[in-house]
């Protein structure tokens, strides 16, 4: 047969490298541009599933806040828009260096890429330590998604403590490394404690009653049949009338802090399930946060590739289709900086 | 292949870094902007979801700028831009969905869980507490 | 002029030479492969043995439901049963059956291509594909599932009713999902990119207009499921309140969710099939296909539809009366191209040249089956009857006329249909006819009888049911219809197990088609086509006659084959 004679041939002719099937290039292509469109357009429907994999979560957030604007309004006001900014920019600074570590690939200027994603690298990184930053100090609060939300935190200094608080010197002495733990052990504790209604549901009906826009506590909202009803003894509801909270609230706070916000657990005017603002919040913040790493260890790959001189300037798809990543996660943050710290 | 265009070779599109930088303040100012429109206040106008309006408005513009620049989707096939621009529109279609039932049964929702609720739960024998 | 040399075109291809099963030996070679072929069987084993799985809780399920008041489980294990008999089938055998199994052997080969786009890729969604069905396993063993295969709230998230294999089961279904992505991903770039030249979108095959089709949808809708199971798993773990009213969340959320993904799941199982038939009713009819444009644009417009009728699902379930006006118009719109379809096919089966093959006849079965499965749609999308069917077994009957009698029919009838490329053996044709027999008779017997039993109002996942309710009969019917879809199965099982030993060799082209898969040999070599093949118009059979010597079709002697025109001394 003279077709194996033939194909040699028929790509020779396509394109008159001197190597015709370098390196790169699966045995299935007939050259580099059919790959690296087909590696670009598949990484564009990746990306497009990126965008439907958070669309999911944007579309909770919008009925939640549809439902209950009053909870995203109140909650909005402990995240710091400060921060927010910072990483907004942390972010499309690092996007620009992305961009450009791929105008460089295009150019063959190797020394040029390495630079840009080193930069680039460097603003993941400045990203997620800013996000630390940020969820240290929600844990600090006590902010936590779901019922953990409603443990005392053990750290806080918008917390004015009871006078039944067991430890004053631990509730005051803010952001310590050792307190971030206990914030953990108390998310653990509402896990371990779940069946309805956990008993460290009861801070929340305290602040709530009566004073929710509907009238509404945390309990009777689920009680929309009688089956949610049974589980809920009546204790729990009996409790809901009585306990008033007899507080002082938060005079004094950290210098440079958002002044004169109590704490939620403490203060009147929380609208019910204000937890429902930090799961959100950690919801998609988190699993931003997760893409951003996944984003930083595709970065320090390609750095690799680069130092190892395995791209040039006909072959740096690589690069681009990580920039592409990289802006992808930008993309998410532009629309979540907003929707949390602004709105 | 094409060694002689700039940064073609593998069909990609070499984007001026002059351009890049360009994009970048922009977006920066828009930024800048976004939280500046987010103080502002438009209960007087009674129509306070303007500031949202006018965030995800700036999102929109913001992130049509990293698509077509930083993403080089002014330079590709359109059929990218169509694929990147569906799954919004799903998700837009998603939420808008979601939302117009979710307006239209939560009021009933909550005004079932009125008082008709409360005298429910205190008709109740005492229910057993769920035992874990 | 060109006779001989046409023939010996063909004939060195069909010579004892290297095929993509002897290429390499060993089982690392197999496990390993890059190969798109292997993949495809090693898709299509897991994937039949995860339907014999399924299959054996579909059969403890009707015999559970022979008496009144159940004869072999309980309650709980029964829903257990049926929860895995649904997950399984859904997650691991319909929606990859088609697409992954047959798709990842014949896309490519039909492209005239040499692989999928990104092998690696394809490899890597196969061994999503097994850690998902691992994931299932751990779910059995780690104290099952019983919410049925949508994991609705609050059954899944309520630790008191729902059981251990509830977060290794939505893992399970989010990998599943991400190995569904990648399949999809692969097909679209694949038929963007590596068409050949002279195969523009209109001289496609329809298969891979119905594939592609297909994998929109798993790229476009499954990551929704991925983040909706993420959200269950996490909701179950923590307990944070997502779809729990009680914290604030939305109850019926979830299944606005799930739908969202799992609507256009449904189509992600059925178009493939459709994409099936569409080739099979044209071969085995030898008869140049009706409307083919129309059947492209249907598949795309069914892929469209898909997106916007989700809340169908949830009539009864407080989505409110505005929207389900909404969706319940559009719903009906699903109609129009599935039915754009159905008379094309039959439009191409009048005046052809029926061969009664056995993919023929599962294809006419088909037919038969999706109309009735198509048609039952139309009562539970309408509002008011939807009132009085919303989970009975009417919609059990109807889902499983579309999923399972059209799906898995379709699936049975392109096994079939590429066997022979597949295995490169015949399967006895007698055997095949009496086992579609026994498929369809049971199917039907199985299954007609629950239009009934729904109608009358016999609710859908009931361990027992009320003896004076008339519903033993034809629960007793629907039950004897499924031992016979099970030895319809099992028959079918042996005879082309029998075959890959003792069967006649495969010819290239056993059944007349023109699509580049019967131009390579069978079974084909390991690069699939040694140079890229000549595109014709792939559904004008003219030009193929019957060749006694072959027992195949081959290209006929007065017509110049259009692969020889050009090189004269080759």
């Amino acid at each position: 047969m003279s077709q194996l004679e033939i194909q040699p041939d028929s790509h020779g002719t396509d394109h008159g490298h001197d190597h015709d099937h370098p390196d790169h290039l699966g045995h299935h292509w007939e050259n580099s541009k059919q790959q690296f469109e087909a590696g670009k357009l598949g990484m564009w429907l990746f990306l497009a599933t990126e965008v439907l994999l958070f669309g999911g979560l944007f579309v909770a957030y919008s009925v939640w806040r549809g439902n209950h604007p009053e909870i995203f309004q109140y909650g909005s006001q402990f995240l710091d828009t400060f921060w927010g900014a910072l990483n907004t920019g942390v972010l499309l600074v690092s996007s620009m260096t992305m961009a450009m570590a791929v105008t460089f690939a295009a150019r063959g200027n190797r020394k040029g890429i390495v630079i840009c994603l080193v930069l680039t690298l460097m603003g993941a990184a400045g990203f997620m330590v800013i996000k630390y930053i940020e969820y240290s100090h929600k844990f600090h609060e006590g902010f936590l998604p779901g019922f953990s939300f409603y443990e005392e935190p053990s750290a806080s200094h918008l917390w004015l403590p009871l006078e039944q608080e067991h430890d004053q010197d631990v509730a005051h002495s803010t952001l310590e490394t050792e307190a971030h733990n206990t914030a953990f052990a108390h998310e653990t504790t509402a896990r371990d404690e779940m069946p309805l209604p956990p008993p460290t549901a009861e801070p929340s009906v305290v602040p709530a009653a009566g004073t929710g826009p509907e009238g509404l506590t945390t309990n009777e909202l689920a009680l929309e049949t009688a089956e949610f009803a049974v589980f809920l003894p009546p204790s729990v509801i009996g409790n809901l009338e009585n306990q008033g909270p007899e507080l002082d609230f938060a005079e004094h706070h950290e210098p440079g802090e958002e002044p004169h916000l109590p704490h939620p657990l403490q203060d009147p005017d929380r609208p019910p399930n204000a937890q429902k603002f930090f799961t959100i919040y950690f919801l998609m913040t988190g699993l931003h946060g997760i893409h951003v790493i996944i984003g930083g260890f595709v970065i320090l790959w390609l750095l690799l590739l680069t130092l190892r001189g395995r791209f040039s300037r006909g072959y740096y798809t690589p690069v681009d289709l990580g920039g592409l990543y990289w802006h992808i996660v930008d993309v998410i943050w532009i629309f979540l900086f907003p929707l949390f710290y602004l709105i | 292949m094409s060694e002689h265009h700039d940064g073609h070779d593998s069909g990609g599109h070499a984007v001026s870094h002059k351009m890049l930088v360009i994009t970048c303040i922009a977006l920066l100012f828009l930024t800048g902007v976004t939280v500046w429109a987010s103080k502002l206040d438009f209960n007087e106008l009674q129509f306070p979801e303007l500031n949202i309006i006018i965030a995800i408005g700036i999102a929109v513009v913001k992130v049509s700028i990293v698509g077509l620049i930083f993403m080089h989707l002014r330079w590709d096939r359109q059929f990218t831009a169509f694929v990147f621009v569906a799954s919004f529109v799903l998700v837009g279609l998603f939420i808008s969905f979601a939302m117009m039932d979710t307006k239209e049964y939560q009021p009933e929702v909550i005004q079932a869980n009125s008082e008709q609720v409360q005298q429910m739960i205190d008709a109740l024998p005492a229910a057993p507490k769920s035992e874990h | 002029m060109t006779t001989l040399d046409t023939g010996q075109m063909q004939k060195p291809d069909l010579a004892p030479r290297d095929n993509y099963l002897t290429h390499t030996r060993g089982a690392w070679s197999w496990l390993f492969t890059l190969d798109h072929k292997r993949i495809g069987i090693m898709y299509l084993v897991c994937v039949l043995s995860a339907f014999f799985v399924a299959g054996i809780f579909a059969l403890l399920v009707r015999t559970q439901l022979l008496t009144p008041e159940g004869t072999i489980m309980g309650q709980d294990d029964y829903n257990q049963a049926f929860t895995l008999h649904g997950a399984i089938m859904v997650f691991l055998v319909i929606i990859p059956s088609i697409p992954a199994a047959l798709g990842n052997f014949v896309l490519p080969i039909m492209l005239g291509a040499k692989d999928v786009a990104f092998p690696r890729l394809n490899l890597f969604s196969f061994w999503l594909w097994v850690s998902g069905a691992l994931f299932f396993v751990l779910a059995l063993v780690s104290g099952g599932l019983d919410t049925g295969w949508t994991f609705y709230t609050p059954y899944s998230t309520d630790p008191n009713s729902a059981m251990g294999g509830m977060i290794p089961a939505v893992t399970g279904a989010f990998v599943l999902g991400f190995s569904s992505i990648f399949t999809g991903m692969n097909f679209i770039v694949t038929i963007h990119r590596l068409r050949p030249p002279g195969m523009t979108w209109f001289r496609m095959p329809l298969f891979l207009w119905g594939i592609y089709a297909t994998a929109i949808l798993q790229v476009m809708a499954t990551p929704v499921l991925g983040i909706t199971l993420a959200l269950l798993a996490v909701e179950r773990a923590f307990g944070i309140g997502i779809f729990n009213p009680e914290l604030g969340g939305d109850p019926v959320l979830y299944q606005h969710f799930f739908w969202f993904y799992s609507h256009p799941a449904v189509y992600i199982m059925i178009l493939p099939g459709m994409a099936i038939i569409s080739d099979l009713i044209a071969v085995h009819s030898h008869r140049h296909i009706f409307g083919y444009k129309f059947i492209a644009y249907s598949s795309i417009a069914i892929a469209l539809f898909s997106f916007l009728v989700w809340g169908h699902h949830m009539f009864t379930s407080g989505q409110s009366p505005l929207v389900n006006v909404i969706f319940s118009a559009i719903t009906f719109s699903v109609a129009i191209p599935s039915a754009i379809k159905v008379f094309n096919w039959l439009a191409t089966m009048y005046k052809g040249s029926i061969s009664w093959n056995t993919p023929m006849l599962y294809a006419m079965g088909f037919i038969f089956i999706f109309t009735i499965g198509g048609l039952t749609g139309l009562h539970l999308g309408t509002l008011a009857t939807d009132i009085h069917l919303h989970d009975t077994y009417f919609v059990v009957a109807h889902f499983h006329y579309v999923m399972m009698g059209s799906a898995l029919i379709a699936m049975i009838g392109g096994l079939h249909h590429w066997w022979p490329k597949i295995t490169g053996k015949m399967y006895n044709e007698n055997w095949g006819r009496f086992a579609f027999a026994l498929v369809f008779i049971g199917f039907n017997v199985t299954f007609f009888t629950q239009f009934m039993l729904g109608s009358q109002g016999m609710p859908r996942r009931y361990a027992t049911y009320p003896a004076d309710a008339g519903f033993q009969i034809y629960h007793v019917i629907s039950s004897i219809g499924s031992y016979i879809l099970a030895v319809g199965f099992f028959v079918t099982a042996g005879y082309l197990l029998q075959s890959m030993f003792g069967g006649r060799r495969a010819p290239a082209n056993p059944w007349g088609g023109r699509s580049l898969e019967w131009q390579c040999s069978s079974p084909p070599p390991h690069d699939n086509f040694s140079e890229t093949p000549t595109v014709g118009d792939c559904y004008d059979f003219s030009v193929l006659e019957w060749n006694e010597d072959e027992q195949g079709y081959v290209w006929r002697s007065d017509i110049p084959h259009p692969g020889e025109e050009e090189p004269g001394g080759h």
